[in-house]
């Protein structure tokens, strides 16, 4: 069959002439074995070619070259000291039974754990918080137990933490190594020696562990912020080196959650230490230029339009993507170039100035849409005289948020329409007419008008 | 691509000093003294080199083939096509893999390089300073362009395609070798020095020597574009006085709002 040929199956004449033959057939009874439904599911056919080449499936091993019997037989497991004794069933090769230790024996693996001497423990290991006795015993839980320090401290006698046992365990291993060591040159390469166990260490990475796994989801994005900031700032130190950004106090209700999550930051990023890392952060734009002029001097050498764009980020960090966005068009529409095509020194500053004075204006028209909203009380159908201006949705919004407003209110309500409209019919104007403040999206300015 | 040499030998001196003429007579600076303070820098001060970067395309028309439609040349050159030499001490292009040594290095100015392909790719334009200037190297990137941007399918053996872009680049704390260096060279825009400073005077060596470097009498002259930051400027200006006025406005509007909203509270105590 061309199908066949295109699949790249070898031809099998055979089965094929044999289930051509058999599908009628089997169509008209129902087969036994298969419940009806799921036979129907199958096409009520059986499949048209095999899906998987009969000859392609392994053979059985070897059949029938030599006689394999199961026998139920009693083996014995190197691993166990005692000589217990189990059965279980064996493959039996032409009468032989296999030969060889218990194949799972090989996994009774266990830990060195030093034995130290009394001498020994007289001479190097005497810790005024530890006995004898208690060192005796945790050396013996540990070897019993490979090391598994939970479990061992479950077991201590004495409560103990994990971090204590181990400091013990690892100590006095340290010492007994050292000591026994013909020479010092022959066990500093010991992970042990090299790396001796930090207590405290250990206890604060533990507790930085547990609290970032205690993150909720706000706290996550919150760290994430704050790394940022601290990324900036601490590239902002390196740049002034004197300290130009004084240390920004912790907010208030989180307190210490935060300069935790900075030391947790800190830690699991890199070693630098935590203290430097401030907190929350409200961006100074002064400081964002100054930082940034600083990095660039680092540069040493650099092109004025990459300045620009990093101060132009610099001064657009606080706002978001949307007001980026705006400030954007706003230039378009102002006919600038958003990258200046003759980037002098001059250009440059001025396009600064003229991308921040938009911020600001941008910025002046959200406040303004909030004062009104919360300000004065907007009664739907009052305004049907005037004309032809461009339906105040954001009236009848505000309208809807100041039910509980008085009616005194209404009088500058009009008022203030009225002013409206003075401003929205200055056509004669050279510059934009209309206040932003009406429409939600700024509106656009034209050159001309 | 015919060289400068030519031109060379029997130009004058350019108007305006260049540090060759001026300097040969002065002390060497060989004194260990010397060589410290002018290896110092000058904090919080910084020079600014114009230039501009970009390329030329020429269709070859008749002559061309498959894989050599057009012939370039993408440069470096001094905005006002003055000397780059006495900043720059080589540029290197970095072309498309497919061109064979795709790392070309220019030695000296003109910083320009020639070639002859189909594709556009994007080229980049490492330039290496002199010793004194900075030890890292500056990356400028630059998308060759061969065709013209209307689709108007009309290749012009004689109008090339010529895309430039202007920058400046920025050296900050330059030392004061080099300041004295190009104290008079019409290539850098200089900074205001501190008052009373003087710099010491530095033999100009002469890098180029015999080579003009500048590219005023380029053969390709015409084809540059003459960038002038007056229009930028006149344009940003009148912006900022529109968006200035809304500020103003917008700023107005809100002290009145607020004016009427503590009327209003007044009034409803």
């Amino acid at each position: 069959m061309d199908a066949k040929d295109i699949l790249g199956l070898p031809k099998n004449a055979l089965p094929i002439q044999e289930k051509k033959s058999k599908p009628p057939k089997e169509t008209q009874r129902k087969p036994d074995g298969i419940s009806r439904e799921v036979y129907a599911l199958m096409g009520g056919l059986a499949p048209l070619m095999p899906s998987v080449d009969v000859n392609q499936l392994k053979r059985k091993a070897q059949s029938e070259n030599e006689k394999i019997t199961w026998q139920w037989l009693p083996f014995t497991n190197s691993a166990r000291k005692d000589n217990l004794q189990l059965y279980h069933w064996v493959r039996v090769v032409n009468g032989v039974p296999p030969t060889g230790d218990y194949s799972f024996a090989k996994f009774n693996k266990s830990v060195d754990v030093i034995k130290y001497t009394d001498e020994e423990y007289e001479k190097y290991l005497v810790d005024p918080a530890w006995t004898k006795e208690e060192t005796d015993r945790l050396f013996d839980l540990c070897e019993r137990f490979d090391l598994r320090f939970i479990v061992i401290a479950d077991r201590f006698p004495s409560s103990k933490t994990v971090e204590e046992l181990k400091n013990r365990f690892y100590s006095v291993s340290r010492a007994i190594l050292i000591a026994r060591a013909p020479s010092p040159g022959d066990v500093v390469g010991h992970p042990l020696v090299k790396e001796p166990y930090n207590v405290s260490q250990e206890i604060e990475r533990k507790r930085a562990l547990s609290m970032v796994l205690s993150h909720t989801k706000h706290q996550e994005r919150r760290d994430v912020e704050v790394l940022a900031e601290a990324k900036r700032i601490s590239e902002a130190r390196k740049a002034a080196k004197a300290a130009e950004e004084p240390e920004l106090p912790v907010m208030a209700d989180t307190g210490h959650d935060v300069t935790d999550r900075g030391a947790v930051a800190a830690d699991s990023i890199s070693p630098s230490p935590s203290t430097q890392f401030p907190s929350a952060t409200i961006a100074n734009p002064v400081s964002e230029t100054a930082s940034v002029v600083a990095s660039l001097r680092m540069l040493q050498v650099y092109l004025r339009s990459y300045a620009l764009e990093q101060m132009v980020q610099a001064a657009s960090s606080s706002a978001g993507l949307r007001t980026i966005k705006r400030v954007e068009q706003t230039l378009q529409d102002l006919g600038v170039n958003l990258k200046p095509k003759v980037p002098t020194r001059a250009v440059c500053a001025e396009h600064l100035e003229l991308r921040k004075e938009i911020l600001t204006l941008l910025s002046l028209q959200k406040q303004l849409q909030y004062k009104e909203a919360e300000g004065s009380s907007y009664r739907d159908g009052s305004y049907a005289e005037t004309p032809g201006t461009p339906p105040p949705k954001r009236l009848q919004r505000a309208a809807d948020l100041d039910r509980t407003f008085t009616p005194d209110s209404l009088s500058f309500g009009g008022e203030r329409v009225g002013k409206r409209d003075q401003k929205r019919k200055g056509p004669g104007r050279s510059e934009a007419p209309s206040p932003p403040a009406q429409s939600k999206r700024p509106r656009k300015y034209k050159a001309s008008d | 691509m015919p060289q400068n040499q030519t031109h060379g030998a029997e130009q004058p001196d350019i108007a305006g000093p260049t540090p060759k003429s001026q300097r040969t007579k002065m002390v060497k600076s060989s004194d260990d003294n010397e060589n410290k303070s002018l290896a110092k820098k000058l904090k919080d001060s910084e020079i600014c080199v114009p230039i501009v970067y970009g390329n030329i395309a020429f269709w070859l028309g008749k002559k061309a083939s498959e894989y050599q439609s057009h012939k370039w040349t993408v440069y470096v050159r001094s905005s006002t096509n003055e000397d780059l030499g006495v900043v720059i001490k080589r540029a290197v292009f970095q072309l498309h893999s497919s061109f064979n040594n795709p790392t070309r290095v220019v030695e000296g100015p003109p910083f320009e390089l020639s070639e002859s392909g189909w594709g556009e790719f994007e080229i980049v334009i490492t330039l290496h300073f002199h010793s004194d200037v900075t030890e890292k190297p500056l990356h400028l990137y630059h998308r060759l362009k061969l065709y013209p941007e209307e689709e108007s399918g009309s290749l012009s053996m004689k109008k090339p395609v010529v895309v430039e872009s202007y920058d400046e680049f920025v050296l900050s704390e330059p030392s004061e070798g080099f300041l004295a260096r190009v104290q008079n060279h019409p290539a850098v825009i200089m900074p205001r020095l501190p008052s009373g400073f003087a710099l010491p005077a530095v033999p100009m060596e002469d890098i180029n020597s015999g080579k003009r470097g500048d590219t005023k009498n380029h053969p390709l002259s015409q084809c540059f574009t003459n960038f002038s930051e007056a229009d930028e400027l006149l344009k940003l200006a009148a912006a900022r006085q529109q968006v200035q006025a809304h500020i103003a406005r917008l700023r107005r509007q809100l002290s009145l709002l607020e004016g009427q909203q503590q009327l209003k509270s007044a009034s409803d105590m």
